[in-house]
């Protein structure tokens, strides 16, 4: 039959093809199995390492990006041993000595994510391409760090996700190259479901208004879980566009739905945006069912929340971190951050520093920068005094375990970035969750 | 019914703020036959006119809160609350409407800078120049703006007694749930007024009548030896201050960041052809059309009905209209079509 | 335009090739010599040579041109999802399905002309952009950007029995891997074919034909002869453009996201082609090239790097040079683009081919008109044919 022919002689081109190719290819091949351990950006005997700090430098989180560098370039100081060392004073166990990672000095470069998939993989690219990085850090969407996650694993080079707070990170699009010490949507409605069942009660009507992306539906999801566990009913879940700006069409359907609390699903820019219309429209001192109606911003960054002004007081959410905490570890970090820079670090910028020390930790713990051992030495390491509390982070989704801070928007602050009040330390215990619950992947260890 | 009232309240609103920003920018179109891509940073401008302000108003004493000791944080007391008491908190709050009086001089001296530094020169170059001289000042501006304030979104609260909602329902003998909050209303009345003003000033005045001719035929009116060149400064002065207001006036209800003004350009682009190249009624008409069917079409019941709707409405109902009357709603033949 | 004589053609494209095969090499004094930078060159290089043909040749403003951009990417991932991790027949779906797109937005959109076409043609991809970002997750995976995956039933692979590698497959040329500089010559050729196409369809009858359309869309019409058909196939042809653009995007990296739809993209693509000049052969590419330069190497520049340039300078003098260059790199480069927009434009009228056709002027008295300063004087005689 002509089809068949065809198809026959597709094939044998095709087939032909894999020869050439194959040929082609050979002398790669063979390098790689002569020595096994080549990896990609190898130091060999440069004196020198290179991190890439790849962050939004641009667009509407260029302030968070700023902190997250500022935080880098604190921890490759104190890595190289100068500085009063911050963190590795107080983090246990510790094998860092202060005189660079593996006796190399920790030099790094940087990008600009634009928090745009794109933008960023190409900014990655050009750290792993042109720099030589052996690894790379940042990021302040979970869209981004998971695109660039990926790149990571294509690359064979590990990457340290920097603000990412969707279940997708270590979930379903988990990667053997990327790691995430942030904390998820997830944890968030774990920590702050008993919080709201104490103040609020149990018999609630809630009304979200989500980010129509994927984070967005993350956390609507983890939340109504947690709610609706504890008797709380969803009216509605309305999809928001991404940078809506005025809020206010979808703010108007709330005051006649019948509920009485609002979960507001956003983050940066559109949390700052919605929160302040909500309140405008009167909704924190509305009363309905004879209850007071409440207002929840499951995810609160205190650099955005700023924006939002007044209207952040009283409002209830958690965060993966803040400067008032009292540990020692806490303390320290605010400590060497405040002096150098002037005021006290972010979440992000908390996140990214804890991030770079521990990749660096892990190095010397495997006592090599082939990326299957430190990532192998990353998997369920153990560790204290990094702000948090006791913290795992778990080899099978390559997600840290650790408190989760619910706060409150501060009713009287005392100095102008006193904004957040923690209200209660989650223990990790208590926001665990089965690996399983969200699929994925993490793929080989050698690429 | 409530629930209707109120999202057309709302889209009212909205068509305000739209036909506002509209506005100066078909101004622009129409008489210099420049395309503007610079409009939404004056808008930004105008929005960073109230920042200022309220930021020299709010210039404060920086009492150090002792607790912290690794930098410096404080709490802020306003000179002017110290100084002048009940006075000077009055003054703080109404940072927003006091702006509107920075916000006029400064816009009117930014638009005659900008016109006579560099519009000017590109009346007679082709329009994909023009777009890449206005988006390269758009770019170099907001990132001066963001030198200056940063990247993050500031709080610019409205007037105490006018931060709350009202009780439109009582008002028009309808439900308790039909509220709305005052500032929205102010903008309302606000952009009415400023759009009444600027069609009075067009049509009552000589200079209006003047700018009309040459909105009509250009070279007609240059012909009977009027200095137009003169005249089309001013209209620019003009439409920099429609643009700056409308950003001024929004401050308390999107907190403005340096990028807020990309975010409006092309929703003002889109206004401003739908309604019709060159017609300032067209772009306030439709400038209200998009604001209601925007209202609308983010209701439940029609977003259950049609998945992804309030995403796309203004740019479905851009695409019907065009499509429908070449011209936009009310736009003359021949204005941009080449 | 006594000077494009055939064989100034061939020298132009011979002299074009060499110049894209030999990137790696002359790229290296600017730090631009790693792959990816030189495959977006490449790439953002096909996309503004078609945005060129339909606006550079009709003066059609489309400001939706990243729609096609962005099918022609998602065509190229499902292909390397469903069918086979060969990019010929991702690279060939992307093209395709960019033409049928952009045959269906042309069909409506260019019912209208000038800022009216504009805004059409910008509507549909905001719409597809909105889209792709919400309700159309399933087909575009949303924010996070459709990506590939290890249990994808890629058809075509499995029925030649292609191993699968342990982790994700990469796009291969007949079991060649296309990564790093491979990938980067995929693109080259890539680009010199799009180049010389859009050198003969420039030459043809129908770029002559498309020329008229932009000098005076109403002779024509009055003459009889209908234009509708002509742009439709400008438009289509420089849709397609876009597709093999947005499919070699998924090539050399096998994600598609839809931010690539976004206006600010369609914006970028105009910008390119203005930048360099309309309606020339080299300006567009010579845009693209500075823009992508711009974002990725301008944007790395920090404290730390200026420092160690003008290391060699005395502190006091070193410190405050650093301070002030500082604003312009980093996370100030979009203010030295920006000002760079309007340098170029104030001074260089028509682009930078036509201020490079000036400054040959300059040199060589002894030829006054080269062919590329008239299509830019045609181009700004077009747009003010309709007023």
């Amino acid at each position: 039959m002509p089809i068949f022919d065809g198809k026959f002689t597709r094939r044998r081109v095709l087939q032909s093809g894999l020869v050439v190719g194959a040929g082609l290819a050979a002398p790669m091949v063979m390098r790689k199995r002569a020595w096994a351990e080549t990896f990609r950006n190898d130091p060999g005997n440069n004196p020198n390492i290179v991190f890439g700090w790849n962050v939004p430098q641009t667009g509407p989180y260029a302030d968070e990006g700023a902190d997250e560098l500022k935080a880098y370039q604190l921890a490759v100081k104190h890595l190289n041993g100068e500085g009063d060392g911050g963190l590795m004073n107080t983090m246990k166990p510790c094998s860092l000595k202060g005189n660079g990672v593996l006796g190399k000095k920790v030099t790094y470069v940087t990008g600009d994510t634009q928090t745009k998939s794109d933008a960023a993989r190409a900014s990655a690219k050009r750290m792993i391409e042109k720099d030589g990085v052996i690894m790379f850090s940042g990021g302040s969407s979970s869209g981004v760090a998971v695109a660039v996650q990926s790149l990571a694993q294509e690359m064979g080079v590990i990457f340290m996700c920097g603000l990412t707070h969707s279940n997708d990170t270590t979930g379903k699009d988990k990667k053997r190259y990327g790691f995430r010490h942030f904390f998820n949507a997830y944890m968030t409605g774990k920590a702050l479901g008993p919080v709201l069942k104490e103040e609020m009660g149990t018999d609630r009507k809630a009304y979200h208004l989500t980010a129509d992306y994927t984070w967005g539906w993350t956390q609507e999801e983890s939340i109504k879980e947690t709610t609706e566990a504890m008797g709380w009913k969803t009216v509605a879940a309305v999809r928001t566009p991404l940078g809506a700006g005025d809020f206010s069409q979808y703010i108007t359907p709330v005051l006649n739905s019948g509920a009485d609390v609002l979960i507001l699903n956003h983050y940066g820019k559109d949390m700052v945006n919605s929160l302040t219309q909500a309140v405008q429209f009167g909704l924190k001192d509305k009363m309905v069912n004879g209850k007071k109606f409440e207002i929840i911003v499951p995810l609160f960054s205190r650099l955005m929340a700023r924006g939002a002004g007044d209207a952040i007081k009283g409002i209830l959410g958690t965060t993966n971190w803040n400067w008032s905490l009292q540990d020692e570890g806490s303390k320290a970090f605010v400590k060497s951050f405040g002096q150098e820079y002037g005021f006290p670090p972010s979440q992000a910028a908390q996140t990214c520093y804890v991030q770079a020390l521990l990749y660096a930790n892990a190095c010397e713990m495997a006592g090599t920068f082939y990326p299957p051992e430190v990532i192998k030495a990353l998997e369920d390491f153990q560790f204290d005094g990094m702000g948090n509390g006791p913290t795992l982070y778990r080899g099978a989704d390559h997600q840290c375990f650790k408190q989760v801070l619910v706060v409150r928007g501060n009713e009287n602050p005392s100095s102008q970035f006193d904004l957040l009040r923690v209200i209660k330390e989650v223990p990790a215990s208590e926001v665990t969750y089965d690996p399983k619950i969200f699929g994925g992947e993490l793929g080989p260890y050698k690429v | 019914m409530d629930a209707i009232v109120l999202q057309i309240l709302n889209g009212l609103d909205k068509g305000g703020a739209y036909a506002l920003i509209a506005l100066g920018l078909t101004l622009i179109f129409g008489t210099l036959g420049v395309v503007n891509f610079a409009h939404g940073a004056l808008f930004m401008l105008g929005a960073f006119c109230s920042v200022a302000l309220q930021k020299l108003l709010t210039l404060s004493m920086k009492v150090k809160d002792p607790s912290v000791t690794f930098f410096d944080a404080y709490k802020q007391i306003p000179y002017l609350e110290i100084w002048l008491g009940d006075t000077g908190k009055a003054i703080i709050d109404y940072a927003v409407p006091l702006s509107i009086l920075v916000a006029i001089p400064v816009m009117l001296l930014i638009g005659l800078a900008m016109e006579r530094g560099l519009i000017r020169h590109f009346y007679k170059r082709s329009h994909a120049e023009q777009i890449l001289v206005t988006f390269g000042l758009a770019i170099v501006l907001q990132e001066i703006v963001k030198h200056f304030f940063g990247a993050n979104p500031v709080p610019v609260p409205a007037p105490a007694t006018v931060a709350g909602s009202a009780d439109v329902g009582a008002l028009l003998g309808l439900g308790s749930s039909v509220i709305y909050p005052w500032w929205r209303l102010i903008y309302l009345g606000f952009s009415l007024v400023v759009i009444a003003i600027v069609f009075a000033f067009l049509q009552f005045t000589t200079f209006g009548m003047v700018v009309r001719a040459g909105m009509a035929d250009r070279e007609a009116v240059g012909l009977l030896g009027i200095n137009i060149q003169r005249r089309f400064t001013i209209v620019f002065g003009i439409a920099a201050i429609v643009a700056g207001l409308a950003g001024v006036m929004y401050t308390p209800i999107l907190p403005p960041d340096y990028h807020i003004g990309m975010d409006f350009l092309v929703l003002s682009f889109v206004v401003v052809v739908v309604g019709g190249m060159g017609s300032l009624p067209g772009a306030v008409t439709a400038g209200f059309l998009l604001g209601i069917l925007q209202s609308f079409a983010s209701m439940t019941e029609v977003k259950s009905l049609l998945p992804g709707i309030d995403q796309i409405i203004i740019y479905l109902v851009a695409v019907v209209i065009l499509l429908v009357r070449p011209r936009g709603l009310l736009g003359r033949k021949g204005v941009m079509e080449g | 335009m006594q000077d494009n004589t055939p064989r100034n053609d061939l020298i132009l494209f011979a002299c074009f090739s060499i110049a894209v095969l030999a990137m790696p090499l002359w790229t290296a004094p600017f730090g631009a010599d790693y792959p990816d930078l030189l495959q977006k060159f490449a790439i953002y290089g096909i996309f503004a040579i078609g945005f060129n043909i339909l606006f550079g040749l009709t003066g059609y403003l489309s400001f939706g041109h990243a729609a096609f951009l962005g099918v022609g990417s998602y065509t190229a991932v499902w292909a390397f999802k469903l069918l086979t991790m060969n990019v010929l027949p991702a690279v060939l779906f992307g093209v395709i399905f960019a033409g049928i797109f952009a045959a269906a937005i042309g069909f409506l959109s260019l019912r209208r002309t000038g800022i009216y076409f504009s805004i059409l043609t910008l509507a549909f991809a905001q719409m597809s952009y909105n889209l792709a970002y919400s309700v159309l997750t399933p087909l575009t995976n949303g924010e996070t950007g459709l990506q590939l995956r290890g249990t994808d039933p890629r058809l075509l692979d499995s029925l030649l029995g292609v191993a699968t590698p342990d982790g994700l497959p990469s796009p291969n040329l007949f079991g060649f891997e296309l990564l790093g500089y491979p990938s980067f010559y995929f693109c080259a050729v890539m680009l010199i074919i799009a180049f010389y196409l859009a050198l003969r369809i420039t030459r043809s009858p129908f770029g002559t034909m498309l020329r008229a359309i932009k000098s005076n869309q109403n002779r024509l019409s009055y003459t009889g002869v209908n234009t509708r058909p002509y742009a439709m196939a400008a438009f289509v042809i420089s849709g397609m453009y876009a597709g093999l653009a947005g499919s070699l995007l998924a090539v050399t990296d096998p994600l598609a996201g839809a931010e690539r739809m976004q206006w600010t993209a369609s914006g970028e693509v105009v910008l390119m082609t203005i930048l360099g000049g309309a309606g020339t052969m080299l300006g567009p590419i010579l845009g693209a090239g500075i823009i992508k330069y711009f974002e990725n190497i301008f944007s790395a520049f920090n404290d730390a790097t200026l420092h160690s340039i003008f290391g060699f300078l005395p502190h006091w003098l070193s410190d405050p040079l650093v301070a002030v260059l500082g604003l312009f790199v980093g996370d100030g480069w979009q203010l030295t683009l920006g000002a760079l927009f309007m340098v170029i434009v104030i001074f260089l009228p028509g682009g930078l081919m036509e201020g490079a056709t000036r400054l040959i002027q300059l040199t060589r008295r002894k030829r006054p008109d080269g062919g590329s300063s008239e299509d830019a004087a045609g181009s700004r005689r077009a747009f003010h044919a309709g007023e």
